[in-house]
């Protein structure tokens, strides 16, 4: 082990559970941090249990879960892409799943359908850039870069027209939606148990990923079958991604920013950098959700505004004053 | 793990092996047999092939035709974890993708050696550590590779070769970026490695660090011919000349001939 892996792993468990036990407890009626506890521990009121329980919990765990998955599909993308500036949506995913959201939108179906349209879209869009990428010549990651950026330009096309001919009641609906709310989210355990198998995965894959950031080349003088290797890091972050967007629509600067914090603080090494990015991205949504609830409560602002308010200067600050 | 045996692999050898370089019609097939304890330099002017022959034999490039083999089993079947084992190279350039220290770099030559659920141990630490000292960059080890002199990465790759040890280690001009004397610690070095029971394979454009440590020569020619043979027969002015289109004069230094480009 070259770096202690507990420490930092610990640290951002504690920060998780404090994020989780607050956002629980903060909302229209508030509850104290020992109070949430109680709940937890069996000896609460039959009020409060309700409301933990069957109201704030679920939508805890799916903001911790949505951002956990936008960071650790970020930094797969990352690694494939060996770019830092690529993103869990870089290669067009978004666009498919809010081209099938809004579809379901429009034909007035609400609920699951506008899910699982959402789902279907992003996975179409996957598939899309995956065939088109492969096209007829050798593969690279510079061509399935550009491949995925034309895709993405020409679902933002398709985003606008469709919302140039919505109807005006349609509107505030779906432009939440592009921007991200987690209260879109009807059940978290898909996206919590994706998240949970995903940190298991990384524990073999982890060395493997660090090999490949040195180079297709490199990778291959070591050992890796970079190609087979590459495709799959590509279909396991479109799914967390297709999951996570499903859940709570396209939340932006999460899959972006999180990975770099760490890289910035942690090092480069994904074995340590991928389960980080599970906790530091969950630990993020939930806060940034928890402010979208009270910032003009009662009503809500979509949580994607806070990630990118809060992010941008906070990486920025990073950044500025990294060597 | 350190403790896995090395398998006795004794010679690489190719079979009719033709390098598949694009716009050249006809190749030329060799048979080179690279045995355990020789020492090899690759000479030929630019564009002559040296780098793609390197990836060939390193399982990275296709080959037209031929067959490459460990002994005598072929080395195109192996994973490619188990043929990483028996045979390692360093790039001629490299990318750096992401910042990563001296040592984790370093350690990334064990990656074939471990299994999936392994981390790095004590073990394989100290390997790193000691290549990273025999190539004189150990004070470095906390050091981002990116903010190192080209000198000094040029060894730090070739200390992760050394961490990964395999039997036949493949170098695209070692000596690239380093000053006179880490040329010839490297090149000591490689010597070294080879009397201990490694194959060294690499390609050079100084005739004369050549002339001094190889103990056999492929000369790759511009238009797709190849020769190869002991070091004292390959290396005669008239060959080099016509190899490299310039006229030579030779002198004798410690016994060794002594190329130098004569002026025009």
């Amino acid at each position: 082990m070259i770096r202690p892996l507990a420490l930092p792993l610990a640290t951002l468990v504690f920060a998780s559970v404090c994020a989780t036990v607050v956002s629980i407890g903060v909302g229209s009626v508030s509850m104290t941090p020992q109070e949430v506890m109680a709940v937890f521990l069996g000896q609460g009121g039959a009020l409060q249990e309700t409301l933990v329980l069957e109201l704030r919990l679920p939508r805890t765990l799916s903001a911790f879960a949505t951002g956990g998955l936008l960071a650790v599909a970020g930094a797969l993308m990352q690694v494939l892409l060996r770019n830092p500036l690529a993103d869990p949506y870089v290669l067009g995913l978004s666009g498919g799943a809010a081209v099938g959201a809004l579809l379901a939108m429009l034909a007035g179906l609400g609920g699951a359908v506008i899910s699982g349209s959402a789902f279907a879209g992003a996975m179409l869009a996957t598939f899309l850039v995956f065939g088109l990428a492969h096209g007829t010549g050798s593969w690279t990651p510079s061509r399935l870069l550009l491949t995925g950026v034309v895709v993405a330009a020409g679902w933002g096309a398709v985003i606008t027209l469709m919302l140039a001919i919505s109807p005006a009641r349609e509107l505030p609906g779906m432009l939440y939606w592009l921007m991200g709310d987690v209260s879109y989210a009807r059940t978290p355990w898909p996206g919590v148990g994706l998240l949970l198998v995903v940190c298991f995965l990384v524990i073999p894959l982890g060395r493997s990923l660090n090999v490949l950031a040195r180079g297709p080349l490199q990778a291959a003088a070591l050992g890796i079958s970079v190609r087979p290797l590459e495709w799959m890091i590509y279909i396991l972050a479109s799914l967390l991604t297709a999951t996570a967007v499903t859940m709570a629509g396209s939340i932006g600067f999460v899959g972006l920013v999180v990975p770099h914090m760490l890289r910035l603080i942690l090092g480069n090494d994904q074995r340590l950098i991928l389960p980080a990015c599970a906790l530091a991205g969950g630990t993020l949504l939930v806060l940034a959700d928890t402010l979208a609830r009270v910032v003009i409560a009662p009503e809500q602002l979509p949580v994607g505004v806070i990630t990118a308010l809060l992010g941008v200067p906070t990486f920025l600050y990073l950044l500025y004053r990294s060597r | 793990m350190v403790s896995i045996p090395r398998p006795a692999m004794q010679t690489l050898n190719t079979c009719q092996l033709v390098m598949d370089i694009p716009g050249r019609p006809n190749g030329y097939p060799l048979d080179l047999t690279i045995r355990a304890g020789q020492v090899w330099g690759v000479l030929g002017p630019n564009g002559a092939g040296k780098t793609t022959l390197v990836h060939t034999l390193a399982g990275l490039r296709a080959p037209r035709s031929g067959s490459l083999c460990f002994d005598d089993r072929s080395a195109f079947g192996l994973k490619r974890r188990a043929f990483s084992q028996q045979l390692g190279l360093v790039f001629q350039d490299r990318q750096d993708g992401f910042p990563a220290t001296v040592l984790e770099t370093a350690l990334i030559g064990r990656h074939p050696w471990l299994s999936p659920w392994q981390m790095e141990g004590a073990s394989d630490v100290a390997l790193a550590e000691n290549a990273l000292e025999a190539l004189d960059v150990l004070h470095l080890k906390k050091r981002l590779v990116h903010t190192l002199s080209g000198g000094e990465r040029q060894r730090v790759a070739i200390a992760t070769l050394m961490t990964q040890s395999p039997h036949t280690w493949l170098l695209d001009e070692p000596t690239n970026h380093l000053d006179l004397h880490h040329q010839v610690a490297v090149m000591s070095l490689l010597t070294a490695q080879a009397k201990a029971g490694s194959a060294i394979f690499m390609c050079l454009h100084d005739l004369n660090l050549a002339a001094r440590w190889c103990d056999h020569i492929l000369l790759l020619y511009p238009g797709g011919e190849a020769c190869w043979g002991p070091a004292n027969r390959m290396l005669v002015p008239e060959a080099l000349e016509r190899l490299y289109n310039q006229t030579l004069v030779t002198v004798e230094v410690d016994g060794a001939p002594f190329f130098v480009p004569k002026r025009t």
